[in-house]
C-alpha cells in the first residue's frame, strides 16, 4: 500500500505549522507499519493532548485521542483488554513526562506490549511555548522570559530506570534509521519507548534564536551521534542516538494470561 | 439453605452483581472503604478470563476502563470520595465520547481526606458536577444488599443503553454490613448487551451519528471499522469540530439522550404511601434509617410513608412531585447538608413544607435523628 | 422472636468480629432468621477497642447498627469501660474474668466466665478463645442452635484447624450458666 493509504485525507489538511517535526514522525510510523505489513484493523493508536496527540485524526487505524497525560493509562485499558492488538502511544514532551510521567514509568515497569513514541519537541506548543521537561536549563520560554531554572529529564535514562525493555533515541533528521528504530520498536514484545527529538520552529525555535526548522534539523545533524561513537568519546555534550536497551522480559499481557490459567483450574 | 443465599457484604454484593451483568475488566486503586470490590475481583476476573488491573492511580484507573469498554468489554472501576475527585476528568470523557462505563463511590466522610471509615452522602452534587462542562449522567443508589444487587446490575444495563458513564453512589455503610443476598438465577434480571452497528465492512460508519431513536451503535476497538475517539467536540465521524451547528447538537444529543429518558430511568421505592401525611424521602443507607422510623411510627398509628430514590440522577421530579403533593410535610433523610434536599424543593410547588433530617459527624444518621425533626415539625419539641 | 441487639466488643486480634459474622451468618443461613452485621473500621480494628455490632430477627432489619444492646459481650478491660454504660436495662453482660474488672454499676445480669483461662488449659491454644466465646454466647441466649454454628465453621475454617474449633465451642457451651430468659 501507499503512504496515502494510511491516511484519512478527509480531515486534512492538517494542524501542524509549516516546519513542524510532526508530519516526518508521522510519516516515518507509517512507514514503518508498511514495512511490517500489519493489518490497519488490527493497529490501535492512542494519543495524549497536544500538538503530538493530533497525529490520531490523521491515521487510519483504530485511534484514541484522549486526556493530558493519559494516553498510556488509556493504552493500557485496551492492550491488557485485546493483547492481539498493536497498540502505539504517540505522546508529547509534556504530555509524557510532566502531566504523564506517572503512567509512563508504570507501564515501563509492567512491561506490556505498548509503544510509546515521545514527540520531544521540548516545549508545550499547543498552548503556545512553555517550559517542557526537556526545556534546557538556560533556555527560553514564555514561561520563562528570564531563561529556564528547571533541568531537563534525560528521557532515554529514565525509561531504562522504569525497567522499559526497549529504549531507543533519534531524530527527525535522521529519518532512515527512525523508521527501522520505529520498526523495531513495534515488534519489541515488550513495552517501547522512542524519544523522536522534533523541531518547534514556531515556539521553541523562536524562543531560543534558531533562524527555520532547517536551522533546528541541521542542530539535530550536528549535534547527535550514533551511541558510542568516537565522536562521542571527543565531543561529551554530543547526545547519543540509536538503541540503548532491547531485552527479553515477561510481558504484562502474557503473565496475566497465566493467572487466567491458574485462577481457572482453582474454580 | 439455597446455593445461591449468601451472607456478605455491600461490596461483595455489588461484585456478584457486576459479574452477573457481564463485567469483564476492572481496573482500580486502594481506596477506604471500597478495597473490598478490587480484592474480590482480582480473584473472580480471571476465573471467568476477565481481566482485573491494579493502576498507578485513580486516575489512570477510570481511563484503562475507557479503553477497555472501547474494545467491546463490559469495564467498571470502585472508588472512595478522594478518588472520585480524581476520577472526574476522564469521567468527562467517558460523556463526551459516550463510552459506556460503571463508576462506583462507596462514599466516606469528606471534604478532602475527612472521615475515611465513615459512611456519608457528600458526593450527590459531584456525582452530577463533578466534570467540568454542561452534561448529564446517571446516578443510581440503594440501601442494602439485594437492591444494591438490583442496581448494580441496572447501571450496566442503562450504561450500554445510553452510551454514559453511570455512577453507582453507595456508602460505607451499606459497603460494609454484611446481609443476606439472594443471587438471582441466570436470566431472572435482564442483562442488556451492546448495541452493535449493523453497518458491514467497506461501507461507511458513521460512530456518532445518532439513529433516530436517538441511539448510537456501536463498533469495537480491533473490529471491521476504524474510526476516531475524542474528547474534543467532534462531528458524526468523531473528528474534532467547532463548527457551530455540530457543537450546538453535540451537546443536545448529549444531554437530552438523559434528561429525555428520566422516566425511564427513574427507580424509586415506596412505603405507605398511600395516606402519609408526613412523607420522607431518603436514599443509600439513609433510608434504613428513615424505613425503621416509618415503620416504628406505623406502629403508633401515625401517617407516615417513605418514598426511597435509587435513582438519583436525572432527579425523578416529576415523580416527586406526584408523591408529595397529599402530603402535609415532607422530609429529606440524608447524610449531608441538604443535597437532595434542594432539588426536592425544586420539585414541589410548596417547598416551605419540604425539611430535612440529616447527620453529617461520622456516625450512621440514627431514628432519634429522624424522630426529633419529626417532634419539632409537629410542634412537639425535640 | 424479638429483635436481638448484641455489640460483641474487645480489642483487634482477639476474633471478635469474626465470631460476630459466624454468628450473624449462622443465623441468616441456617435457622431462617434476618441478620445484620456491622463493625467499627479503622486504626481500633487494628489494636484498639474493637466492636461488632450484630443484630437477629424473624423479621425485616431496616437500621443495622445497635443502639442499647440486649447483649454486650466484653473480652477487655477497655471495651468493658467503654461500652458497658450501653446496654439496654436487663440485659446480659457477658464477660472474662481474666480480662476484666466489674467496676461500674450496670443494669443487667452478669456472666463473668473463665473462658481464656479455660481455653488455654483444655485447648493450649488462645487463637480459639473467641469460638469459645460464641459456645457460651449461644448455650446462654439460645439465639442459634450449635449444629447452625458448625455449619458456618465447617465453611470458613481450614479442615486440620476444625477439630480445634469445635473442642472451643463445646468447652464454652458447657461453661455456659443457665440462665431465665
Amino acid at each position: 500500500m501507499a503512504v496515502k493509504d494510511y491516511i484519512r485525507e478527509k480531515f486534512f489538511p492538517h494542524i501542524w505549522c509549516p516546519g513542524c517535526g510532526h508530519g516526518i514522525i508521522m510519516g516515518g510510523l507509517i512507514r514503518a507499519i508498511e514495512t511490517l505489513q500489519k493489518e490497519k484493523n488490527d493497529i490501535v493508536i492512542v494519543s495524549g493532548i497536544g500538538c503530538s496527540s493530533r497525529i490520531c485524526g490523521y491515521l487510519d487505524f483504530h485511534t484514541l485521542h484522549t486526556i493530558h497525560g493519559r494516553a498510556l493509562a488509556f493504552a493500557t485499558g485496551v492492550k491488557l483488554s485485546r493483547p492481539e492488538l498493536t497498540v502505539i502511544a504517540p505522546m508529547g514532551d509534556g504530555d509524557a513526562f510532566a502531566i504523564g510521567g506517572n503512567h509512563l514509568i508504570h507501564a515501563a515497569r509492567r512491561n506490556i506490549d505498548i509503544t510509546a513514541i515521545i514527540m520531544n519537541n521540548n516545549i508545550y506548543g499547543m498552548t503556545g511555548g512553555q517550559y517542557s521537561p526537556s526545556t534546557g536549563y538556560g533556555e527560553f520560554a514564555t514561561t520563562a522570559p528570564y531563561s529556564n531554572i528547571d533541568h531537563p529529564f534525560d528521557f532515554v535514562n529514565l525509561a531504562i530506570g522504569a525497567g522499559a525493555s526497549f529504549v531507543a533515541r533519534t531524530t527527525t533528521y535522521h529519518v532512515t534509521s527512525m523508521i527501522k528504530i520505529i520498526e523495531k520498536a513495534i515488534m519489541h514484545h515488550g513495552f517501547s519507548v522512542v524519544e523522536i527529538m522534533s523541531q518547534c520552529p514556531t515556539y521553541f525555535g523562536r524562543k531560543n534564536k534558531f533562524a527555520s526548522a532547517v536551522e533546528m534539523l541541521k542542530y539535530y545533524r550536528d549535534h547527535t551521534t550514533p551511541i558510542g561513537s568516537k565522536d562521542k568519546k571527543n565531543n561529551p555534550d554530543l547526545i547519543e542516538r540509536g538503541i540503548f536497551i532491547e531485552k527479553e522480559m515477561p510481558e504484562y499481557c502474557d503473565e496475566y494470561d497465566k493467572i487466567i490459567k491458574m485462577a481457572s483450574k482453582g474454580e | 439453605m439455597k446455593d445461591n443465599v449468601v451472607f456478605v457484604q455491600g461490596n461483595e454484593a455489588i461484585v456478584e452483581a457486576a459479574l452477573y451483568a457481564g463485567l469483564n475488566f476492572f481496573a482500580g486503586y486502594p481506596i477506604t472503604p471500597s478495597t473490598e470490590i478490587a480484592e474480590l475481583l482480582s480473584l473472580r476476573l480471571p476465573q471467568k478470563g476477565g481481566k482485573f488491573i491494579q493502576m498507578e492511580d485513580e486516575l489512570s484507573s477510570m481511563c484503562a476502563i475507557i479503553g477497555a469498554s472501547l474494545t467491546g468489554k463490559k469495564s467498571m472501576t470502585a472508588t472512595s470520595g478522594p478518588g472520585f475527585s480524581l476520577k472526574q476528568e476522564a469521567i468527562g470523557f467517558a460523556v463526551m465520547t459516550e463510552t459506556p462505563s460503571v463508576i462506583v463511590n462507596v462514599q466516606r466522610g469528606g471534604p478532602s481526606t475527612g472521615l475515611p471509615t465513615s459512611g456519608s452522602q457528600g458526593d450527590v452534587m459531584q456525582a452530577k458536577w463533578g466534570t467540568h462542562g454542561e452534561h448529564a449522567i446517571i446516578t443510581m443508589t440503594a440501601s442494602n444488599n439485594q437492591d444494591a444487587f438490583a442496581v448494580t446490575v441496572d447501571a450496566f444495563n442503562l450504561s450500554e443503553t445510553f452510551r454514559t458513564p453511570v455512577i453507582l453512589l453507595f456508602d460505607e455503610v451499606v459497603a460494609h454490613t454484611r446481609e443476606r443476598l439472594v443471587i438471582p438465577k441466570p436470566d431472572e434480571i435482564k442483562v442488556i448487551q451492546r448495541l452493535k452497528t449493523s453497518v458491514k465492512e467497506g461501507t461507511d460508519y458513521h460512530p456518532y451519528l445518532p439513529r433516530e431513536d436517538g441511539r448510537l451503535p456501536m463498533s469495537d476497538f480491533g473490529g471491521v471499522h476504524r474510526y476516531n475517539v475524542t474528547g474534543l467536540a467532534h462531528d458524526m465521524w468523531g473528528f474534532p469540530t467547532t463548527d457551530s451547528t455540530t457543537v450546538y447538537n453535540l451537546m443536545h444529543h448529549l444531554v437530552d439522550k438523559i434528561q429525555g429518558h428520566t422516566k425511564e430511568i427513574a427507580r424509586t421505592k415506596e412505603y405507605y404511601l398511600d395516606d402519609a401525611e408526613c412523607l420522607l424521602i431518603s436514599y443509600g443507607s439513609s433510608a434504613r434509617t428513615a424505613l425503621h422510623v416509618t415503620e416504628d411510627r406505623r406502629l403508633r398509628g401515625e401517617k407516615i410513608g417513605l418514598l426511597e430514590l435509587q435513582t438519583l440522577w436525572p432527579f425523578p421530579a416529576e415523580e416527586v412531585k406526584k408523591k408529595c403533593l397529599n402530603a402535609s410535610c415532607v422530609i429529606v433523610v440524608e447524610m449531608n447538608m441538604g443535597q437532595i434536599l434542594h432539588e426536592v424543593k425544586k420539585a414541589i410547588d410548596d417547598p416551605e413544607k419540604v425539611f430535612l433530617a440529616n447527620q453529617i459527624n461520622g456516625s450512621f444518621i440514627k431514628p432519634s435523628d429522624v424522630l426529633n425533626i419529626i417532634r419539632i415539625i409537629q410542634g412537639r419539641g425535640a | 422472636m424479638e429483635k436481638c441487639r448484641i455489640i460483641f466488643s474487645g480489642s483487634g486480634g482477639q476474633g471478635i468480629i469474626t465470631s460476630a459474622i459466624i454468628l450473624a451468618e449462622a443465623a441468616t443461613l441456617h435457622e431462617s432468621l434476618n441478620a445484620v452485621q456491622s463493625q467499627a473500621y479503622g486504626p481500633e480494628a487494628r489494636g484498639g477497642s474493637s466492636r461488632s455490632d450484630v443484630i437477629i430477627s424473624d423479621k425485616e432489619i431496616r437500621y443495622p447498627k445497635v443502639i442499647e444492646p440486649n447483649i454486650l459481650v466484653c473480652l477487655t478491660q477497655a471495651a468493658y469501660n467503654e461500652f458497658a454504660s450501653l446496654i439496654r436495662p436487663g440485659g446480659i453482660l457477658l464477660t472474662d474474668k481474666f480480662f476484666v474488672k466489674h467496676e461500674k454499676k450496670v443494669d443487667a445480669r452478669l456472666v463473668e466466665l473463665d473462658m481464656h483461662r479455660e481455653v488455654l488449659k483444655e485447648i493450649g491454644r488462645p487463637i480459639v478463645f473467641n469460638i469459645c466465646m460464641l459456645g457460651a454466647f449461644i448455650a446462654i441466649t439460645k439465639l442459634v442452635k450449635e449444629s447452625s454454628i458448625m455449619k458456618v465453621l465447617e465453611k470458613r475454617i481450614p479442615h486440620g484447624f476444625l477439630d480445634m474449633n469445635k473442642n472451643a465451642l463445646e468447652l464454652g457451651i458447657t461453661m455456659a450458666p443457665d440462665l431465665e430468659l
